[in-house]
C-alpha cells in the first residue's frame, strides 16, 4: 500500500469515528428537539444531556481530525470541494457554531430564561447540520465536485436527488445511533420508561434509514452510475454486511436484548461508510481526481502517519479513560433523570 | 477571518491559561487545606468550560474558513503547514477528554486524583498554543518547501515545524495567553472588591492569577524586545511599516505615537536615532525602510500598524508597573496594597491586556500584507473564487456578535448566582454529594 492510499485510509478512520461517535451526538440532539420543551419531555431531555455531557466536546473533534487529514494529505481536493460547496459547508459550519453554543449555554446557564432558546437551537442545529454535511457528500460522491478553485456550479452541485437523499440519510442515520446509544443509557439510568420511549424510536429512525438507503441506491442507478456500478461490486459485501447489521439491530430492539445492539448498529453505519470508501476507491473526487495523483508529497504523508501513530497511542487510550470513566459514573453531568420506581 | 480569529485569539489565550490558573488554586486547597481556594478552583473550572466550549466552536470554524476564504491557499500550501495542525490535532483532543474529565470528576474522583488529570489539560494547552503558533510563524518565515512557485512537490517537516520565526514568536504569544488570562480574573475580582466585596475568597482571586501575570509581563517585554530586533533582520518591510520609516538610512528616530505619512511621522514624541540603536545597539545601524521594495509590496495602513505596534509596548510597560506595585507591597507587608486606586488599576488591566493582544495580531498580520505567505504568495491569489461568500461572512460576524454577547451575560448569570447562594450543594468542592445516591440526583432545578 502506497502511503497516499495509508493516507486515505487514516483519512476515513477519521469519518468513520466521526459518522459514530458525532453522528450519535447529532441524533441526540435530534431526540431532543422532537421531545420538545415543555414538561413532557423533560426526561428524555435530562437523559440525553446526562450522555452527552461529558463527551460531546471530544466528538467533535473527530470533524476538526477529518478536516485537517485532508487538507494535509489532499490539498487539492480540499481546496476543491470547499470552494464549489461552499454554500452547504457555510451552512453546516454555521449549525456547528449555533450548535456548540446552544450547547455550552444550555448545559451551564440550567436557569436561564434563555435557556429554551438555547435548547431549540441546539436541536434544529443537531438536524441541521448533518443535513448539509451529508448533502456535500452527496455531491463529493456524484461526482460534481471539479478539480480546482470554485470551478463546479455553487448550487446544483448540492441541491439534487443524490446529496439531497444522502442529507436525509445522514439524518437518520445519526437519529438512529442516537436512539440505540439512548436506550442503553436509559436501561444504565435504571428508567424503565425510557428505555421503551427510545426503543419505539430507535425502531422507527431504522425503518426510516433503510426506506432512504434503498431510495438512495435507485438514484444512484440514474445519477452517479459510477458509484452505483461500484458499490453493487466491489462495495457489495460491505453493503450486505451493512443491511444484515441493520436487520440485527430491529431484531434485538424487538426482543430487548440487552447485549449486542450497540455493536450491530455501530457495524451497520461503518460497514456502510466503508462501502462508500471501498466504491470510491482510488478516487478522491469519482473520475475527476484519483488519490495518487491528489496526494501531497511523500515527507508529508510520512509525517502525517507517524502523527497518527502518536494518536493512536495517546488519544485512544485517553477517550477510553473518559468513556469508562463515563460508564462507572465516576464522572458526571449534574443531573440525570431519577429512575423508575 | 481577521474577525473570526481576532475573537477566537482571545478565548484561546483563555483555553491556553486559564487551565493552569484553576490548577494553582486547586493545588494550593489542597495542599493548605483552603476551603476558598477550592472554591475558586471549582468555579474557575466552571467557566473554563464554558470558555472552552465556545473556544472549540470558534476554532472549528477557523478550519472551516481554510477551505471557505483561502482554498487557493490551503490547495497549495495545506501539505506544506498541515501537519502542524495535525500535531495540534492531538492536543485538542487530550485537551478536550482531560478538560471533561476534570470538570466533571470534582465529586467523585480522589482529591489529588482529580487534580492529577487536571495536568494534561494545562499541557496540552501550550502544545496546541505551539502548533497553531508555528504556523502563523512560518507564514511569516516561509521554509522547508520546494519549488518556490506552483505547486509544491518537496517537503520538509521539521523545516516548516521549526522557522526561523518560531523562537520568538511561540514564546511571545504563549506568554500572552498566560498574561491576558491572569489581568483579566485579576480585573474581575477587583471589580468585586471595589464594590465592597473584600472577603478573603475575592482577595485570593485577585492574588493568584495577578502574580502569575506580573512574574510573565517582564518576560513578555524582554520576548518582545527580541522579536523586534529579530523582524528587522527577517521581515524588514513589516519592521519598516512598524516604525514609519521611508527611506533606508542610520540614525533613524524612534517615535511614539504619531500619524505615519509619506514624509515620515506626523506628530507623535521623536527620540533621534533611537530606532537605530533598539535594532543594532548604536546609533550608526541601517534600518531598512520602505522604499526597499515597490509600493504594491509595502503593507497597508501604516499608521494603525505603527499605533498598533506602540500600544501593545505602552500597555506591556503600563502593566508591568502594575505588578511591580504589587510585589512592592507584597514585599513590605504581605498583602496586596490597600488602596482603591491599585483595585482601579488592576480592575482596567484585563481589558488592557486584551488590547495589547489584538494590536499584537494586527502587527503581525497586517504587517505581513500583501503577503499571506511572505514573499511566496499574495493575500488576493489565495482567496476563493466563490461569488457569494461574503453572504456566509456577514452571517459570521452576526453570529459570533451574539455569541459574544451570550457569553458575557452567561459568565455574568454565573457570577450572580455564585454571590446570591452563598453556600449551595454545589459549592462543596469535594465528596460525596449530600444524600444523593449515585445516579439520582437532587434538584438543581
Ligand atoms: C494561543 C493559541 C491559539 C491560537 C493563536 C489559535 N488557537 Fe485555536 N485553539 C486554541 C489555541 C489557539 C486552544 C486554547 O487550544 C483552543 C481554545 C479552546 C479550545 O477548545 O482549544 C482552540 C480551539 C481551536 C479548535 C477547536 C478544537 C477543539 O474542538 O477542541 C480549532 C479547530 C482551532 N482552535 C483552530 C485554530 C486555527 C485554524 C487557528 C489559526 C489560524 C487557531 N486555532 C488559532
Ligand atoms: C494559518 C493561519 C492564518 C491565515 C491563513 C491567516 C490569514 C490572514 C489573512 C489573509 C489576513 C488578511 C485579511 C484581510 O486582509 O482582510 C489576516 C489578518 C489577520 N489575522 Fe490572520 N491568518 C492566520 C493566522 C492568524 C492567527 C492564528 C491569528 C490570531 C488568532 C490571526 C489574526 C489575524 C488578525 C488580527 C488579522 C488582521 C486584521 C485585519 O486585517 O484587519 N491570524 N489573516
Ligand atoms: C502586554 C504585552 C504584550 C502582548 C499581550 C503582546 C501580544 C502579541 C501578540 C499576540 C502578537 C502576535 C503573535 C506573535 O507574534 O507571537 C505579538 C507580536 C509582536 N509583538 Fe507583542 N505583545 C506584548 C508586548 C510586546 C512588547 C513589549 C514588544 C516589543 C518591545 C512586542 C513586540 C512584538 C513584535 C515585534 C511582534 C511581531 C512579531 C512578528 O510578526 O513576527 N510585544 N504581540
Amino acid at each position: 500500500m502506497s502511503s497516499a492510499d495509508a493516507s486515505a485510509g487514516v483519512l476515513w478512520v477519521g469519518v468513520t469515528f466521526y459518522a459514530v461517535f458525532g453522528g450519535a451526538d447529532f441524533g441526540g440532539g435530534f431526540w431532543a428537539l422532537v421531545a420538545g420543551g415543555g414538561e413532557a419531555g423533560r426526561r428524555p431531555r435530562d437523559l440525553i444531556d446526562a450522555a452527552i455531557g461529558t463527551v460531546w466536546e471530544a466528538n467533535h473533534v473527530w470533524l476538526i481530525f477529518v478536516l485537517v487529514v485532508l487538507w494535509t494529505a489532499f490539498p487539492t481536493a480540499f481546496g476543491s470541494i470547499f470552494s464549489t460547496l461552499f454554500i452547504p459547508l457555510s451552512l453546516a459550519a454555521l449549525g456547528i457554531v449555533l450548535r456548540g453554543s446552544g450547547f455550552a449555554f444550555h448545559a451551564t446557564a440550567r436557569r436561564l430564561a434563555g435557556r429554551q432558546l438555547a435548547q431549540r437551537l441546539f436541536g434544529v442545529s443537531s438536524l441541521l447540520t448533518p443535513f448539509f454535511m451529508g448533502t456535500v457528500v452527496g455531491a463529493v460522491a456524484s461526482g460534481r465536485v471539479p478539480v480546482g478553485n470554485a470551478k463546479g456550479d455553487p448550487v446544483s452541485s448540492w441541491l439534487n436527488p443524490v446529496s439531497l437523499l444522502v442529507g436525509a440519510l445522514f439524518v437518520a442515520t445519526c437519529a438512529y445511533l442516537a436512539a440505540v446509544f439512548l436506550v442503553s443509557e436509559a436501561r444504565r439510568a435504571g428508567a424503565a420508561d425510557l428505555e421503551r420511549y427510545f426503543t419505539v424510536r430507535a425502531l422507527g429512525a431504522a425503518v426510516v434509514a433503510g426506506v432512504v438507503g434503498v431510495a438512495g441506491i435507485v438514484v444512484l442507478h440514474s445519477d452517479a452510475r459510477y458509484l452505483y456500478d461500484r458499490l453493487t461490486h466491489e462495495g457489495l459485501p460491505l453493503v450486505i454486511i451493512s443491511v444484515l447489521c441493520g436487520a440485527g439491530v430491529l431484531v434485538a430492539l424487538r426482543r430487548r436484548a440487552t447485549r449486542g445492539v450497540r455493536p450491530l448498529a455501530v457495524g451497520a453505519v461503518v460497514a456502510v461508510l466503508w462501502g462508500w470508501g471501498v466504491a470510491q476507491y482510488p478516487y478522491l473526487l469519482p473520475e475527476k481526481l484519483k488519490i495518487a495523483d491528489g496526494a501531497a508529497p511523500s515527507a508529508t504523508l510520512t509525517a502525517l502517519l507517524i502523527v497518527f501513530g502518536v494518536a493512536v497511542v495517546l488519544v485512544l487510550p485517553s477517550i477510553a479513560l473518559l468513556f469508562t470513566l463515563g460508564q462507572r459514573s465516576l464522572i458526571e453531568e449534574t443531573k440525570r433523570p431519577k429512575p423508575t420506581q | 477571518m481577521a474577525f473570526t480569529l481576532g475573537f477566537h485569539i482571545v478565548l484561546a489565550s483563555l483555553g491556553v491559561a486559564f487551565p493552569a490558573m484553576m490548577l494553582i488554586a486547586n493545588y494550593r486547597g489542597l495542599r493548605r487545606a483552603d476551603p476558598d481556594a477550592l472554591l475558586l478552583a471549582q468555579r474557575w473550572s466552571k467557566v473554563a468550560a464554558v470558555t472552552f466550549a465556545v473556544g472549540a466552536v470558534t476554532g472549528t470554524v477557523l478550519s472551516f474558513e481554510f477551505g471557505l476564504l483561502w482554498p487557493a491557499f490551503t490547495s497549495r500550501f495545506g501539505d506544506v503547514f498541515g501537519v502542524l495542525f495535525a500535531i495540534e490535532g492531538i492536543f485538542f483532543f487530550l485537551e478536550a477528554i482531560f478538560f471533561a474529565i476534570y470538570i466533571y470528576g470534582w465529586k467523585r474522583l480522589s482529591p489529588w486524583a482529580h487534580f492529577w488529570t487536571g495536568v494534561p489539560i494545562a499541557v496540552t494547552g501550550l502544545g496546541g498554543a505551539f502548533s497553531v503558533v508555528a504556523v502563523n510563524s512560518w507564514m511569516n518565515q516561509p521554509q522547508g518547501f520546494t519549488p518556490s512557485s506552483g505547486d509544491v512537490t518537496k517537503v520538509e517537516p521539521l523545516k516548516v515545524i521549526f522557522n526561523r520565526a518560531v523562537p520568538y514568536e511561540v514564546p511571545h504569544m504563549i506568554l500572552a495567553a498566560y498574561l491576558v488570562t491572569g489581568f483579566l480574573i485579576a480585573s474581575v475580582y477587583a471589580v468585586g472588591m471595589l464594590r465592597g466585596r473584600r472577603d478573603r475568597y475575592h482577595r485570593l482571586g485577585l492574588l493568584i492569577p495577578l502574580t502569575v501575570a506580573a512574574i510573565v509581563t517582564p518576560i513578555q517585554f524582554a520576548v518582545g524586545d527580541t522579536a523586534a530586533r529579530s523582524i528587522a533582520d527577517d521581515q524588514p518591510v513589516k519592521f519598516a511599516a512598524m516604525e514609519c520609516v521611508q527611506k533606508t538610512a542610520t540614525h533613524v528616530t524612534e517615535y511614539l505615537g504619531g500619524r505615519c505619512t509619506s514624509s515620515g511621522v506626523k506628530g507623535g514624541i521623536g527620540i533621534p536615532g533611537f530606532d537605530s540603536f533598539l535594532v543594532g545597539w548604536s546609533t550608526d545601524t541601517q534600518v531598512t525602510g520602505l522604499d526597499s521594495v515597490a509600493p504594491d509590496d509595502r503593507p497597508p495602513a501604516n499608521t494603525m500598524l505603527h499605533l498598533s505596534f506602540d500600544a501593545m509596548v505602552g500597555i506591556c510597560t503600563a502593566l508591568i508597573g502594575l505588578g511591580l506595585w504589587l510585589g512592592i507591597a507584597w514585599w513590605r507587608k504581605r498583602d496586596i496594597p490597600q488602596t482603591k486606586w491599585f483595585l482601579r488599576a488592576t480592575a482596567v488591566s484585563g481589558v488592557a491586556a486584551v488590547v495589547a493582544l489584538e494590536c499584537g495580531w494586527i502587527v503581525t498580520e497586517v504587517g505581513r500584507q500583501p503577503w499571506i505567505v511572505y514573499e511566496f504568495m499574495r493575500t488576493e491569489d489565495a482567496v476563493t473564487q466563490a461569488s457569494g461568500v461574503w453572504v456566509t461572512f456577514s452571517v459570521v460576524m452576526a453570529l459570533y456578535t451574539v455569541l459574544g454577547a451570550a457569553l458575557v451575560v452567561t459568565l455574568r448569570v454565573m457570577a450572580r448566582r455564585w454571590r446570591e447562594v452563598e453556600v449551595e450543594e454545589d459549592d462543596v468542592p469535594y465528596g460525596p454529594r449530600p444524600g444523593g445516591s449515585p445516579t439520582v440526583v437532587s434538584g438543581a432545578q
